[in-house]
């Protein structure tokens, strides 16, 4: 399914004026939440695979590339193959994925998201 | 203005609710059976559940106005245990010749696991010999672009006509897919972890208006019954049309659950 291009009824000055003051909120609230893990001493366990998965999401909202939702979304989805038998003794979701480390220094989630 | 919130929890929300859902425009709601916060000790603790979403919540919602319909099945997160979900599902025939039953729901998977997707055939199964409309939930977070082709792939091995099947909790990675495959798709606008009333805007603007709705799936958890008439209110004040707007919050609804001889408006 293609994605339908200037199908917002606002223009783009309009979509500025609508959300800019809403978005720029939010923007401060992820600097903050940045800001906050720097003045966190580390764990012992090194960098948190979320706090990875969420630096390597941020690098898509500065790509000028269409789609950023579903490829962030994407790039936080489980792409393992295996089914286990039971959920018993399963640790709740997370909402990212351990991000694999490749050859170029590049992260993927080990998986084609296509 | 008129809506329809196809998904949502009454049994967990109070009488208040109802009738602001009621002075919002709120003319039916549909309720899936799902999982209560806590496993039931029983097969019987969901015979009464079955009894509360066929007798008892018709008649509350009755006092406001609306029309209350539900789907019966055993939710993914305890049919992760198949001796007693086979026990459950076995109670739900009976409970089918009630006159406010549309079909079974909400299906499908919560941790991607074996034992859920054994259970998951089985309730297709009953959906296809009963000649039920289906409701399908998937996976919150990133479980859910696994879960919804796992789901995708099982429907599809049955032989229900996937545009007598809703897979819901879509989001923008998984939207394109479901619909593609013939489905319908359901947004659900919750406060935290899910789509929000903008991004579904968004979802309308990208891939259209057909075969897609939108539904609170209010519940006990953070959740918001009036999440549907926000989603219209954000799409009015985008200058979407008040005909687009009741399409997929009024039309869209209604055309998919008529499908079920049991859904009636008037
Ligand atoms: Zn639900």
């Amino acid at each position: 399914m293609s994605i339908a291009s200037y199908t917002c009824p606002q223009n783009r000055e309009q979509v500025v004026a609508t959300y800019f003051l809403e978005h720029r909120a939010k923007l401060l609230d992820i600097a903050a939440f940045l800001d906050r893990l720097d003045r966190a001493p580390p764990s012992s366990a090194g960098a948190d695979f979320r706090e990875v998965a969420l630096q390597q999401a941020i690098r898509i909202l500065t790509d000028a590339k269409p789609q950023r939702v579903a490829r962030i979304l994407s790039l936080l989805s489980d792409y393992s193959p295996e089914l286990p038998q039971s959920a018993h003794g399963m640790k709740g979701a997370s909402g990212a994925v351990r991000l694999v480390s490749e050859p170029d220094g590049i992260l993927s989630t080990g998986g084609t998201p296509s | 203005m008129k809506y329809i919130d196809p998904h949502i929890h009454m049994v967990s929300r109070t009488t208040d609710d109802y009738q602001r859902m009621a002075q919002s425009g709120c003319i039916a709601v549909t309720e899936p059976a799902f999982w209560a916060g806590f496993d039931r000790s029983s097969p019987q603790g969901f015979a009464d559940y079955f009894r509360q979403l066929t007798e008892y919540e018709p008649r509350r919602a009755a006092l406001f106005g609306i029309r209350h319909f539900t789907w019966l099945c055993i939710n993914p997160k305890e049919a992760d245990d198949p001796g007693f979900a086979r026990e459950v599902v076995s109670l739900i025939p009976s409970f089918l010749q009630s006159p406010t039953v549309l079909g079974i729901g909400e299906i499908g998977l919560n941790k991607n696991t074996r034992n859920e997707r054994i259970i998951l055939e089985e309730q297709i199964a009953l959906a296809e010999k009963h000649n039920q409309l289906v409701l399908v939930h998937t996976p919150h977070l990133e479980d859910k672009l696994k879960g919804t082709r796992l789901i995708m792939d099982s429907l599809r091995a049955s032989n229900i006509d996937p545009g007598r099947i809703l897979i819901d909790h879509v989001e923008e990675h998984t939207v394109g897919e479901v619909l593609d495959r013939g489905f319908w798709a359901g947004m659900t606008l919750y406060p935290d972890t899910k789509m929000t009333p903008q991004r579904a805007a968004d979802v309308i603007e990208m891939y259209g208006s057909e075969r897609i709705w939108m539904n609170s799936a209010g519940d006990w958890g953070c959740s918001d019954p009036l999440a549907v008439p926000k989603a219209r209110l954000e799409m009015s004040r985008r200058g979407h049309s008040q005909a687009l707007i009741d399409r997929v919050t009024l039309d869209n609804p209604t055309t998919f659950l008529s499908q079920s001889p049991n859904f009636r408006l008037e």
